[in-house]
């Protein structure tokens, strides 16, 4: 694989994904050593929010430590060339919250829908686009159809505005094939002033092999976490990916000997959740399910006497999507009730 | 015997189809005229199939036979964008209206929770919520009418298929205006709404979870007779609301898990969502009838 000259745009995403093996308890001041020290290393893109995006905080999802709003004033200010992005999944967020994020001096906002349903971000999209924000769909568990289908949804957040559209992995499912074609048809199709992104989840172990697919591919954005904080087995480390990066001739602006420093002494050791490939984050994988669901999985196994792995394979078939987390309580009092007819 | 109270459908889509089927079964409601906008809509041919009056230039095609034809009651089942003015045409001719968009000019209507106290109102103007609203709120309520709910967090999954345009393009309105309602007409002193639309075929059944925060502990057995009463109630026009797990009590969390069937009149048997609205909007009208009933009787 040759990617020598390519350029490609970092994204991290500790403090929002990482957010999920934290239960949404990191405080404003984790966030701000975190992201000034990801600023000094010279990371361009960091975002900010709830696990779920903005208006993430419920039951069903868990209460942060602190609001979306009190996060960002935290954090934004502090950034020297960092810019800080949201996300926002329509159905959960609103406009509202979108307009929140703005005049806290959000300048990237990223609008996620479950990889059919792009229609349901036009309002959210074209908010976005009017305020000049950089404005980026994200089309979650893409593994689920086709690049023919994913080029459709597509072209309708390209529509909306967006500027760049991401191909996002949110089970850790996909192949570095998967990856080609899905990057590669969006990127051969879209209008060439919208960029193409990958996000990956490292359930099977292949976030770095996918980012360099979705690279060779075209993606000119990339996310990932230092050491690897997110949801299910974490995304793409990012020092790691950086480290191969570097090796590869491609340009990415970050400081790997700085970054891989945020990663040992001020992330690894904040973690309440190890963040690994896991029995239940690789069934994630496997299976093909949100990676969202793995301590709301863990949880419910613990209190109804089951085995995490079983709760995740049936919600992986009943084809359940992103912020089904309600379903991972009723899946395990189904399942118990069976148990005790049996 | 009492004369059928007439009505006409504003919207020929699959909600005001639907009500059309349903309207038809009613002892005291009889639709005569269904409006809508495209000559073709296969809602319109129906009705008219069926024997009603129809138009497809929007309510000024009806306006001229609004008093001729004793129109006293209209559901609109068109879109919060055209509400308002479809609204002021018919009210100049009297005619209550049973709002099914979530333009929420009137005040909110969850047919167990507030039917009685709605009708009581004399109001000319009733808003149906959401279908998240219709299938959550009688559940809030019934934990708030036994003690104090300080949060109450509903999530409604729909099939895709079952979500119609109006709904993806202004998904917002259905957060807003469904926590509104759960505070409002639920009475949790903070409400919250989540939708998830699911793209799975065959397409699943309408689900809604509704977590209540109480603020003292639980009283369990008064919450679980309460919310059985609910449910029978809600079950009076919509057979298919069922309770498929919970309630579950976890400190001061209360949690139902419903699945919506609905009865498959024009809409499949999975879209319990929006059959749920078409029949609240029914039993809603049907009540307004029975007061414009005993109001010309008397």
């Amino acid at each position: 694989m040759n990617l020598e000259g390519k350029k490609v745009t970092l994204h991290d995403m500790s403090l929002r994904d990482g957010m999920h093996p934290q239960r949404h308890q990191l405080t404003a001041e984790q966030m701000v050593q975190v992201a000034t020290a990801l600023d000094a290393a010279g990371v361009p893109l960091i975002e900010v929010t709830h696990g779920d995006g903005l208006g993430g905080a419920s039951v069903n999802y868990g209460f942060p430590a602190a609001s979306d709003e009190e996060y960002l004033r935290a954090v934004v200010p502090r950034m020297k060339r960092a810019k800080i992005s949201a996300l926002l999944i329509p159905g959960i967020g609103t406009v509202d919250h979108l307009r929140m994020a703005h005049d806290c001096g959000v300048r990237t906002i990223r609008v996620a829908t479950h990889c059919t349903e792009a229609d349901v971000s036009e309002q959210h999209i074209v908010l976005g686009a009017k305020m000049e924000m950089d404005t980026v769909g994200f089309l979650m568990m893409a593994h689920m159809i086709e690049p023919e289908q994913l080029l459709e949804q597509a072209k309708l957040m390209q529509g909306y505005g967006a500027n760049c559209i991401y191909v996002t992995d949110s089970a850790g499912y996909m192949l570095p094939d998967h990856v080609t074609a899905h990057v590669g048809h969006l990127r051969e199709k879209l209008n060439a002033d919208v960029e193409v992104g990958f996000h990956g989840h490292h359930n099977l172990h292949l976030g770095i092999a996918n980012s360099l697919a979705a690279v060779e591919a075209g993606a000119a954005r990339v996310d990932g976490s230092v050491a690897g904080m997110g949801a299910g087995a974490g995304n793409t480390p990012l020092e790691v990916f950086v480290a191969v990066l570097h090796r590869m001739g491609v340009e990415t602006g970050v400081d790997m000997w700085k970054l891989m420093d945020v990663a040992e002494e001020i992330v690894y050791p904040m973690m309440t959740h190890k963040v690994r490939v896991d029995r239940d984050s690789l069934t994630l994988g496997y299976a093909g399910v949100y990676s969202s669901f793995l301590l709301h999985a863990k949880r419910a196994a613990e209190k109804y006497g089951l085995k995490s792995t079983d709760i995740l394979v049936e919600l992986g078939r009943l084809k359940t999507v992103g912020g089904q987390e309600d379903m991972i309580e009723d899946v395990a009092l189904d399942m118990k009730k069976a148990g005790a007819q049996e | 015997m009492t004369t059928k109270v007439k009505a006409a459908i504003i919207g020929s889509g699959n909600i005001g189809t639907d009500l059309l089927y349903k309207a038809l079964r009613s002892d005291v409601i009889e639709p005569v005229w269904m409006v809508g906008i495209d000559p073709d809509s296969e809602g319109l041919k129906r009705a008219k199939e069926l024997g009603l009056k129809t138009t497809a230039d929007g309510v000024q095609g009806m306006e001229p036979h609004i008093v001729d034809d004793k129109v006293r009651i209209a559901w609109d089942a068109t879109s919060a964008y055209v509400h308002e003015s479809n609204n002021e045409l018919v009210k100049k001719y009297g005619v209550k209206m049973v709002d099914l968009t979530p333009a929420a000019i009137g005040p909110f209507c969850v047919p167990p929770v507030n039917l009685q106290e709605m009708v009581g109102r004399a109001v000319q103007n009733v808003n149906m919520v959401t279908c998240g609203g219709q299938a959550t709120i009688p559940m809030v309520a019934a934990v708030s009418r036994v003690q104090p709910v300080e949060y109450a967090e509903i999530i409604a999954t729909v099939s895709s298929k079952s979500a119609g345009p109006g709904t993806r393009k202004n998904i917002d309105e259905f957060t807003r205006t469904t926590a509104k309602g759960v505070e409002v007409v639920g009475g949790a002193d903070r409400g919250k709404a989540i939708i998830i639309i699911n793209p799975a075929e065959p397409p699943l059944m309408m689900r809604d979870t509704i977590h209540c925060l109480t603020k003292d502990a639980p009283k369990e057995q008064e919450i679980i007779e309460s919310a059985q009463q609910m449910i029978a109630e809600v079950q009076k026009y919509v057979p298919g609301y069922s309770l498929k797990n919970g309630p579950v009590f976890d400190g001061n969390r209360v949690s139902f898990f419903m699945e919506v069937e609905g009865l498959g009149d024009f809409l499949p048997k999975y879209a319990g969502n929006l059959d749920i609205m078409t029949a609240a909007g029914l039993r809603t009208a049907e009540l307004i009838a029975e007061e414009i009933q005993r109001a010309e009787a008397a």
